[in-house]
């Protein structure tokens, strides 16, 4: 069984076409004057950047969870230290406009009384060191920690166990003041990037045009590793993994790689989601941001790329509107989202009307197999 | 008025007379504090001092309050603002001296030097007090503050005390005082002498005195000695007090994951809601205890907690059956999904209990007899609360351990998670059975709750704080061993302890964390594996 093309040509029609609209559709409309009724206002531009930071993230655990059935609840952590990257570069950028106006160190150094800049702090003034950073970072802690667990079969609810305390155990180190990353404030306060004032509308518009285009292009990459023999791979051990390495296959790397891979999409989500909201703390590592990912995942329905995209959007979209108006309320809508999304709606979104055609339509048209746990 | 005030000063005057001719020693010297410069003062203070009477520390009293005055002609007068005039009496016997306008009477002003006599002065007289605590402070401030004019007064005290607690103390302050004045045979049995206690104090004095520049070899060998073996000593009291915080910390987890050993470690359903069981309790100790004040007589609020333990377990088990009747038993074989119900559950009490309590945190009181604790020598306390919680955690895990191997319902819960279908065919029911293990997994959370609501405050996000931390014991411990949860717990408990003073109480926890999760690398059964058939499912 070799690989499947990419898309067949309807799918990349509507790939093109969607793509289009949101790259260029939106910020055209934001370009109108603020008097036409088509205008999209300034803040909406950057929610939108976010909501596909997000939807890059959930892309990345689904590639983990939906096809290699590993669960990870840290994904958050490999989305906070691209984040963290990307800060680095961008606290470097203010320079002496910082309130201590110290070209030397960022202001929370100053305030610290520290007198030189920590050794890995070095660099991150270029560019190009910390975009390689934002991959490198957390794809090498994905290695790591999955050279570890992989080979030695930890799989499983053990599996999602350890990935929480890996990014705890992170949430404490960045917690500290003495660590370098800020401590408890996190970074904040940047002015600008690659030469671009970061507050202004054309700055957000083309870091909104980056998401899309880089949500897109995690889409690609997802889309070409489960479509591959490899994606087969991966469907068949999350089935039956003792099954595939009898068949003598490496499980271990098979899933070190698609974990490495996963762990550098959401590293790239959060350099982008950075500048966008324009700070990065320590409670993006909290146990409790990795599992609200597992459920946007499972909204949308996980084994389905699209479906990680539309959970990460629907589920956001209803956090902005219930956390604006009434705040009470959102804890216990997305408890009862995991509740009901697991209890009552296993494959999510995306399955709910796959068998809902499938019954309009007598000819069954599943693409994926369903996920088992 | 004021003429009226200085006829009857003048009066008492002259009554007065006569008892200042029958010269008491006291009155002479209390007279003496009335003088103009603090050289006099300081003598007759010394002086008051030496003098075995219990009169002289209310004297003394009254004179570091600044309530002691001088009339016009003279006399030492206690006075008491009344009015626009003073009442005065006598310093020394208490009788009323009648008023006396402001103008007449003079303050008598202290200085640091007299503050400091007055100050030692009441050190030594508190050797003499019919209070046993006040002459064991009296003892701890005179070793602290070595003098050799006290030691006059130490020996006195020390040949008098029937308590051998108190006076082996007064030796020590003795032998403190003699460290540095006496001559070489006095320093060497006074190093020998203090050689035998664990208090820091004391290491501190011989410490002070070896950086002494003109020390005879001997007294320098033998202050070496005594040095090293009192560290020698205070280093186990150390290590034993690390040992006693450790099992103390371990005590709190284990009690937070037993409950998770039953839900987890037996049924395989993963509880992240188990958190929110915890802090259920916890709220159903704060609700007892207003109860308690608001309907019962003050007398019975020490009794609340008799209550509160089993209300605990009740309510969270309660929420536990219902949890596992509506949401888990449909996600049974599924642990992915289990795990994400029950957070979504643990969201939705945590915001409930947000909603009806309100985000702030909530004080639980200990009740009289938790509060206090015990003094270590050299210096640390084993509180009573925390020795309540580590006998608690040890009958809680007793008494669990009898329901799994002696009754009948422990033996229908072996089964059924051991091998569902054949239970179901002896005629076990297993859906009952289930609802009844989660009722008593999450129910012993909820006990867990009580306790830890007597040592921290309770919030909504009390859970929180323990779901990471538990599942780490029970996967560290041996997934369905109650043996190894009790380990896991005691040495996650230790460890942490003896990492905390090393490298910061933070990094502590991370170490801890790193560690156990190379641990499960190399063991991913834990440390107590199960072995045999119960290890297929």
């Amino acid at each position: 069984m070799g690989a499947t093309a990419l898309f067949d040509r309807r799918g990349w029609l509507w790939f093109l076409g969607i793509g289009l609209v949101l790259v260029v559709g939106v910020p055209l409309l934001n370009a109108l004057p603020v008097t036409s009724p088509l205008h999209i206002p300034n803040y909406l531009v950057p929610l939108f950047g976010k909501y596909s930071c997000y939807a890059l993230l959930a892309l990345s655990l689904d590639l983990v969870w939906g096809y290699a059935g590993i669960l990870s609840l840290g994904h958050g952590a490999f989305f906070a230290l691209g984040g963290y990257a990307m800060g680095m570069y961008l606290m470097r950028q203010i320079g002496a406009r910082g309130v201590y106006a110290n070209a030397q160190l960022p202001d929370f150094m100053v305030f610290l009384n520290w007198k030189e800049l920590p050794w890995y702090w070095y660099g991150f003034d270029h560019f190009a060191l910390a975009a390689a950073m934002v991959l490198l970072v957390p794809g090498l802690l994905a290695f790591i920690f999955g050279w570890f667990a992989f080979r030695s079969r930890v799989t499983g609810v053990y599996l999602s166990i350890i990935t929480q305390a890996l990014t705890y155990a992170l949430l404490l180190v960045f917690f500290r003041n003495d660590t370098g990353f800020g401590g408890n404030n996190g970074l904040t306060d940047f002015k600008e990037i690659l030469g671009f004032d970061i507050q202004s509308a054309g700055t957000r518009r083309g870091l909104y045009i980056a998401s899309i285009v880089a949500l897109g292009l995690g889409f690609l990459l997802c889309r070409a590793i489960v479509s591959s023999k490899l994606g087969r791979v991966l469907l068949a051990l999350r089935d039956a993994e003792s099954r595939v390495r009898f068949l003598g296959y490496s499980v271990a790397y098979t899933k070190l790689f698609v974990f490495t891979v996963s762990a550098c999409i959401a590293g790239i989500a959060g350099a982008l989601y950075v500048p966008q909201v324009g700070i990065i703390n320590p409670s993006e590592f909290s146990p409790a941001n990795s599992i609200e990912i597992a459920i946007w995942v499972a909204v949308g329905g996980r084994g389905t790329l699209i479906g990680a995209v539309i959970g990460a959007v629907a589920v956001n979209l209803m956090k902005t509107w219930l956390t604006g108006s009434l705040p009470e309320l959102w804890l216990f809508a997305l408890g009862g989202l995991f509740v009901v999304m697991t209890l009552l709606f296993p494959k999510g979104v995306i399955g709910m009307m796959a068998q809902w055609r499938a019954r309009r339509r007598p000819p069954p048209a599943a693409v994926v197999p369903e996920p088992t746990s | 008025m004021s003429r009226i005030a200085c006829f009857i000063l003048v009066l008492v005057a002259l009554i007065g007379m006569p008892r200042l001719a029958a010269a008491d020693p006291l009155d002479d010297l209390v007279q003496k504090l009335g003088a103009d410069d603090f050289d006099t003062k300081i003598e007759a203070v010394n002086g008051l001092a030496a003098l075995p009477d219990g009169r002289v520390l209310h004297v003394l009293n009254e004179l570091s309050s600044g309530a002691l005055y001088t009339t016009s002609d003279h006399h030492v007068v206690v006075g008491e603002e009344s009015g626009d005039g003073y009442t005065t009496s006598d310093p020394v016997d208490g009788h009323a001296l009648g008023k006396a306008a402001s103008d007449d009477l003079d303050k008598i002003r202290l200085n640091n030097r007299l503050r400091g006599a007055i100050d030692s002065a009441k050190g030594g007289l508190l050797l003499f007090s019919d209070q046993r605590d006040d002459r064991l402070a009296a003892a701890a401030d005179a070793l602290a503050h070595p003098d050799p004019s006290r030691i006059a007064a130490l020996v006195k005290a020390a040949v008098n005390e029937k308590d051998s607690g108190v006076r082996a103390a007064m030796e020590r302050a003795i032998a403190a005082a003699r460290l540095t004045s006496g001559d070489k045979a006095e320093q060497l049995a006074a190093i020998t002498a203090l050689s035998g206690s664990s208090d820091r104090t004391v290491l501190g004095l011989l410490s002070d005195r070896r950086a002494a520049t003109d020390l005879d070899p001997t007294v320098k060998q033998a202050l070496d000695q005594a040095i090293s073996s009192i560290s020698r000593r205070l280093q186990l009291i150390g290590i034993a007090a690390t040992i006693f915080e450790g099992l103390s910390l371990g005590s709190i987890l284990l009690l937070a994951a037993i409950g998770l050993a039953i839900t987890f470690g037996v049924m395989g359903v993963i509880n992240m809601a188990h958190g929110e069981m915890i802090m259920l309790g916890a709220y159903t100790t704060y609700v007892t205890q207003q109860v308690f004040t608001a309907f019962l007589p003050p007398g019975w609020l020490d009794a609340y907690l008799v209550v509160a333990v089993p209300a605990g377990f009740i309510v969270a088990g309660g929420v536990g059956i219902l949890l596992e009747r509506s949401v888990i038993r449909f996600l049974y074989g599924r642990p992915l999904e289990t795990l994400l119900a029950t957070w979504g559950v643990s969201l939705i009490l945590q915001q409930l209990v947000r909603t009806i309590f309100g985000s702030p945190n909530k004080a639980v009181a200990n009740p009289s007899w938790m509060t206090g604790g015990i003094q270590l020598l050299g210096g640390g306390t084993l509180t009573w609360n925390r020795i309540v919680i580590l006998i608690f955690c040890f009958v809680v895990l007793g008494v669990l351990a009898f329901v799994l191997r002696r009754t009948s319902f422990g033996l229908h819960m072996r089964a059924v998670t051991q091998n569902r279908d054949m239970a179901a065919a002896m005629g076990i029911p297993t859906a009952r059975v289930d609802a009844l293990t989660f009722g008593l997994g999450s129910g012993i959370a909820g006990m867990a709750g009580v306790a830890l609501s007597q040592i921290g405050n309770v919030s909504p996000n009390l859970g929180t704080i323990y779901i990471v931390d538990s599942f780490l014991v029970v996967v560290f411990g041996g997934v369905g061993s109650l043996l190894g949860t009790l380990a896991g717990a005691m040495t996650l408990g230790i460890v942490n302890k003896i990492l905390e003073p090393v490298v910061g109480a933070v990094l502590g926890k991370v170490v801890v964390l790193l560690c156990i999760i190379l641990f499960i690398q190399k063991r991913p059964r834990g440390l107590f594996a199960l072995k045999g058939r119960a290890v297929e499912h």
